[in-house]
């Protein structure tokens, strides 16, 4: 970079942080948000936390009520992405420029991607919750609608990535289309699939809770119904529940990454 | 009588520019022929007309008796079973073993189940064997096949081919990614294979020399047109002037 263009850079990045000044304030002042009252807050909120959501011995009764819920919610997030996974692969082979099948299904895998994808998890609950009522089908499908897009974009890209060249070398074989795809195509990104599947298991647990106060199931319904019965205690309990399964997860799926890749 | 035929193919990607020709030639059991040509003349494009990976709108390509352009789908699969591929980058799945890669070869003889599963009979996986041990790589048979060098790589992807039991083998630039001792080995190779399998080979080169010294025949490609075809001896600085136009020119000058 040469002086000029770097005495350029400079003052870009000096504009740049003017309009974010800027538009903190204006957004501050639009929303009446006082940044000092809202910082003045702070100590007095975490009095209340360490005061109120302490784990009791009273709250440890509920402790195996809570363990069945969120085993309930913990297998629903793994039942969700690998139907979302088994319905990506498709979706994913077909999206791809190198083993696609046709120009419609391609854009039509694509299109489901987009649509699932852009559609946050949160409305996908509040979607099906109309049709479907509160029940778990609910909460299982909006984590399969979410995840769907999500993977099937990510395999669409690994197997753009990966497999190019093996496809068309398999191709020149004489290969059918299904030899190529589960000989070639699979192999290669198979570990990138699997490590993707993972990610969506743990973002999927996560997602699960609030889900789950959405339709009223899991773990999510009894962090509801405690919460709304101002047993704040229980609430303490539920949520080291979670964050203790988010890390064991987190923990299981790093191992498994490391043995395959 | 002749194993291959070109006659007036003509192709283009785009209706804007034509990329091959009226290009004719013959090509007869059992000859090395090299295909020469700058960048971008259409070498690649020709050689996967031949085996339709790339489909062709003029002129007649006749392969052992067979009209290649108006094969059905499973005709065509039976057409690309008896020609083999050798590519500039190899094209194995890196991930999978040796011999994997090398059993690829012979899914255009099986269903689409077998395939799948991965069956193979005892013959096919001895006759990968013999081939590894032809081309002197028998020992990784089982290792991965990113974990050897671009040499071993590229017989890798003969041994493939040759599985196939092809009567053609078309070769990509096989040796453009290729030290020179790897290169004399893979030509070496394919020569072998001409002369002592009687399989034709069709060879894309960019190195004039390399194409002088091991083949029965050269054509000439600029600009998607055929400007010379004969021995190896018959071509004159001149002839090579027109094959590679201003670019050998420009290249003495600078
Ligand atoms: N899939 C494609 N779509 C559109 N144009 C293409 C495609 N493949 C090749 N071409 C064009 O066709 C022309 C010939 O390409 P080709 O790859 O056959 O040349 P080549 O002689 O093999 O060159 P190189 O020596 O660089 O490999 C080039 O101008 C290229 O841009
Ligand atoms: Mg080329």
């Amino acid at each position: 970079m040469n002086e000029k263009a770097m005495r350029k850079h400079r003052w870009q990045s000096g504009i740049f942080l003017l309009i974010i000044l800027v538009l903190t304030y204006l957004s501050s002042a639009i929303t009446k948000f006082n940044f000092v009252e809202g910082m003045a807050t702070i100590p007095e909120a975490i009095g209340w936390i360490f005061s109120n959501l302490m784990v009791t011995q009273e709250s440890l009764d509920k402790l195996p009520k809570i363990l069945e819920k969120l085993a309930e919610t913990i297998f629903m997030s793994i039942a969700a992405t690998t139907t979302a996974a088994i319905v990506s692969l498709f979706l994913g082979v077909f999206g791809s420029k190198t083993t696609k099948v046709n120009n419609f299904l391609s854009i039509f895998a694509r299109f489901v991607a987009s649509v699932s994808r852009n559609i946050p998890v949160v409305a996908w609950s509040l979607i099906l919750l109309i049709s479907f009522g509160q029940n778990s089908v609910t909460g299982f499908l909006a984590l399969f609608a979410g995840t769907v897009g999500f993977l099937t974009r990510a395999f669409i890209e690994s197997i753009d990535e990966a497999s190019q060249s093996s496809v068309e070398a398999l191709t020149a074989t004489g290969a059918t289309y299904f030899q190529v795809v589960s000989k070639a195509v699979i192999p290669q990104c198979l570990p990138q699939m699997v490590s993707w599947v993972l990610f969506m298991v743990e973002t999927n647990i996560r997602n699960a809770t609030l889900v789950g106060i959405l339709t009223g199931t899991g773990i999510g319904y009894t962090f509801d119904m405690y919460y709304k019965l101002l047993n704040y205690n229980a609430v303490a309990l539920v949520t080291l529940c979670i964050v203790i399964t988010v890390i064991i997860v987190d923990l299981i799926s790093n191992h498994v990454r490391k043995v395959i890749l | 009588m002749s194993l291959l035929k070109v006659e007036g193919l003509g192709k283009s990607y785009t209706a804007d520019k034509q990329i091959l020709k009226n290009i004719n030639f013959d090509i007869k059991q059992g000859e090395f022929i090299s295909i020469i040509g700058p960048s971008g003349a259409g070498k690649s494009t020709m050689l996967r007309c031949i085996n339709r990976m790339v489909d062709f709108q003029e002129g007649k390509i006749t392969f052992n008796h067979q009209d290649v352009g108006s094969l059905n789908k499973k005709e065509l699969r039976n057409l690309r079973t008896n020609i083999g591929m050798v590519f500039q980058h190899y094209n194995l799945v890196p991930r999978l073993t040796v011999l994997e890669n090398v059993l690829h070869g012979r899914f255009g003889y099986k269903t689409t189940l077998q395939g799948i599963l991965g069956r193979y009979t005892e013959a096919e996986k001895e006759h990968a064997f013999y081939l590894l041990e032809k081309m002197g790589i028998h020992e990784h048979a089982y290792k991965r096949c990113n974990q050897l060098s671009g040499g071993q790589q590229q017989r890798v992807g003969i041994c493939r081919a040759l599985i196939q039991e092809p009567q053609l083998i078309l070769c990509d630039e096989p040796i453009a990614s290729l030290d020179p001792n790897s290169s004399k080995i893979i030509m070496d190779h394919l020569k072998s294979i001409s002369t002592e399998m009687g399989i034709t080979c069709l060879v894309n080169l960019h190195q004039v020399d390399v194409a002088q010294q091991y083949s029965d025949r050269i054509i000439g490609l600029n600009n998607g047109e055929v400007v010379f075809n004969g021995k190896g001896h018959e071509l004159s600085e001149e002839k090579i002037h027109k094959i590679y136009g201003t670019q050998t020119k420009q290249l003495i000058i600078a």
